[in-house]
């Protein structure tokens, strides 16, 4: 047998690997600032736009999703 | 004319073979023909050819041109990928059907008038059920009844509306229809239930999921795609599409965030990424259709590849929910790996193929001003992320370690898979060569920095949701379940209705025995008893004499003469009435 990778069973790794792309998050923010738009929608010149679009996007997605998980959830068995 | 052959017939002919060969030969055999079935389709020059008669149609089976070229590369390249991945399958019945099948998918894209198009349509739909029937299992065997009787409903439509099309314009012309008229409107539920468009899209995600290993590689990229491509011929700047295709990119989003089978939550963002498409073809423009020609191209690659890596690790495991998965990347390294290039590719990532694809899709809606269509596809460009992007790879391979210690699987399947990732990133890099195929000119540059910082905000500020979310331990927990979806109506709806007509019919029945078994007799029986006394004492009930006062004549009552036959004195009568009308008629009339 091959020698197991385990490279995130350590938190030290999980830890780095976080604030790796905490800090790319951080990056992505501030050269919003110094690229030239080409915008088609005003909001989309607004300094950070995606960013804050696509965060409350997902948040939406979940609360939704566990909102709708009330109503459609059933049990495995539900068609058997 | 042409000196090539119809790659459709060198995949469904040669099909027949494959049972008759054995080992290296078949393997040999097998990758062969989809090779030659490109080099067929190199050799096929621009126009209509290959034609027959047929009553009074003309049968045309090679219509050539820009679109349904770049559908017929895009087929036999996961043809061949396809088959690849399948080469160690020791079923002839997955071999044979998986052959027909993507030879009717390239049938279909060669059609070039309504009725090839139909048989080509149902060869489709039967070939595909033998890939669910051939998972041998009892849940895969209700699938595939449930499938192709859904297919038949599909198939009759379009074959309705083909014969009112052909009724009211006079022609078979496999060309631009329009929404107008019965015969349109029924092509156009044919073609969308193949789509999968909501509310016509539950088979897919029943269907699928229950399908073999190899078998949903196929099925992921043919049947929508094909749909996707007559769509595209039949429907172009159909306004109702733009938002059936935003809101069909929107809803499957939700279902894959909740779904625990990673093959299931691949055919929910199947659904959503076919909904750009759709958009695209309502849109219309140049821009637009280029933009759904490219996504369907680089999405049969990316979608491929990630039913690959889902079905290898159900291969290797015999699982594929996410609640008995996790940590397999410490054994699977190189699907990991496969499985994430998907991922990236499906997510539009930057240097992948989805991003030089979806993109021009959600630039045509801006051009249109079509703002809530914009913001309605962004929003489920950040959620396929969610879904597809991180849940898929991180539930299956990183998460909390199920404990499985298994094996990469057999080298044919990490090539197919190898070859897939290979070609997305090929795509995602070098845009040229498939731009340069589109059906129209291509006047379009991914790779500004507006949109690659735009794109990655997107991306990476939603991966920060999903961090947040799971680390605060929000995020919805993965469970055995059932999510209800639009096929309840004929799972358990159907039964729901006969239960309602049967209790139904056995109230009538009830009421009837009451009426016609109890009440009717003893009343008759009664009257015929004492006629008399009885109409007395209906009378006496009728102007509301008290009970006390019924009783007493009920008691007093002498029985009545009533004559032995009593029907006879009045039928006499009748009889002579009638003879005396006769005459007066026959005599006076």
């Amino acid at each position: 047998m091959k020698k197991e990778l385990k490279i995130f069973d350590k938190p030290k790794n999980v830890k780095k690997f976080l604030r790796l792309f905490y800090a790319s998050l951080a990056v992505l923010l501030v050269i919003d600032f110094f690229i030239p738009k080409h915008e088609m929608f005003v909001w989309e010149g607004a300094p950070d736009f995606f960013a804050a679009y696509g965060f409350f996007s997902c948040v939406l997605l979940i609360f939704i999703a566990k909102i709708l998980r009330i109503l459609i959830k059933r049990d495995e068995n539900y068609y058997d | 004319m042409t000196d090539s052959i119809h790659p459709a017939i060198i995949l469904i002919i040669g099909a027949i073979f494959v049972p008759i060969m054995r080992g290296r030969l078949k393997s040999a055999y097998m990758l062969i023909l989809p090779i030659l079935a490109f080099i067929a389709l190199l050799k096929m020059p621009d126009g209509k050819y290959w034609t027959m008669n047929f009553l009074n149609f003309q049968l045309i089976f090679a219509r050539v041109d820009n679109l349904s070229m770049v559908f017929g590369y895009i087929f036999t390249i996961i043809t061949f990928i396809g088959i690849l991945f399948a080469l160690k399958v020791e079923d002839d019945l997955q071999h044979v059907s998986a052959l027909i099948y993507a030879g009717s998918a390239i049938g279909i894209t060669f059609a070039g008038d309504l009725i090839t198009l139909y048989l080509f349509w149902e060869v489709l739909a039967v070939s595909a059920t033998f890939l669910i029937l051939a998972r041998r299992t009892k849940a895969s065997r209700a699938a595939a009844l449930r499938y192709i009787l859904v297919h038949i409903f599909g198939g009759l439509c379009l074959l309705a509306g083909i014969m009112f099309y052909i009724h009211n314009s006079g022609t078979a012309e496999f060309g631009y229809i329009g929404l107008a008229g019965t015969g349109s409107y029924l092509i156009f539920i044919g073609i969308a239930l193949n789509a999968a468009i909501p509310p016509l899209h539950p088979w897919l995600q029943d269907a699928y999921p229950e399908s073999t290993v190899t078998g949903a590689v196929f099925m992921s990229a043919l049947t929508t795609k094909s749909a996707v491509y007559v769509m595209a011929r039949t429907f172009p700047g159909a306004e109702p599409l733009i938002w059936i295709g935003a809101i069909m990119t929107a809803i499957p989003i939700f279902y894959a965030v909740l779904e625990n089978d990673i093959r299931r939550v691949l055919s929910y963002s199947l659904i959503n990424q076919v909904g750009f498409m759709m958009c695209g073809i309502g849109i219309g423009t140049q821009l637009a259709i280029n933009g759904t020609v490219s996504h369907a191209f680089c999405h049969i690659l990316y979608k491929a590849l990630l039913f690959m890596a889902a079905g290898s690790v159900l291969h290797m495991t015999g699982k594929i929910k996410c609640t008995d998965l996790g940590g397999l990347y410490k054994t699977m390294p190189l699907t990991c790996l496969f499985c994430m290039i998907g991922a990236a590719s499906i997510s539009a990532f930057p240097l992948f193929s989805g991003f030089v694809s979806k993109s021009m899709i959600i630039s045509a809606a801006a051009y249109g001003k079509l703002v809530a269509v914009w913001l309605i596809l962004q929003f489920a460009s950040a959620g396929v992320f969610h879904h597809a992007g991180i849940k898929v790879p991180f539930f299956t391979f990183f998460g909390h370690d199920s404990g499985i210690r298994t094996k990469e699987p057999p080298l044919n399947m990490l090539l197919a898979m190898g070859i897939a990732a290979f070609l997305c990133i090929a795509v995602g890099v070098f845009p040229g060569p498939l731009y340069n195929i589109l059906p129209y000119p291509v006047d379009y540059v991914p790779y500004t920095a507006a949109h690659v910082v735009g794109q990655l905000q997107l991306l990476m500020f939603g991966a920060l949701a999903f961090c947040l979310l799971i680390l605060s331990g929000y995020y919805p927990a993965e469970m055995r379940a059932i999510n209800l979806d639009t096929d309840w109506f004929y799972r358990k709806g159907l039964s729901f209705l006969v239960s309602a007509v049967t209790s139904l019919c056995r109230w009538i029945a009830r009421i009837c025995d009451n009426l016609f078994i109890h009440i009717l007799p003893v009343r008759l029986g009664q009257l015929s008893k004492g006629p008399v006394s009885s109409l007395i004492i209906l009378y006496m009930k009728a102007t509301g004499s008290d009970q006390i006062a019924i009783e007493k004549f009920r008691k007093q009552r002498t029985p009545e003469t009533v004559s032995f036959n009593p029907m006879g004195i009045p039928v006499f009568v009748s009889l002579i009435f009638l003879f005396l009308l006769f005459v007066v008629f026959a005599f006076l009339g």
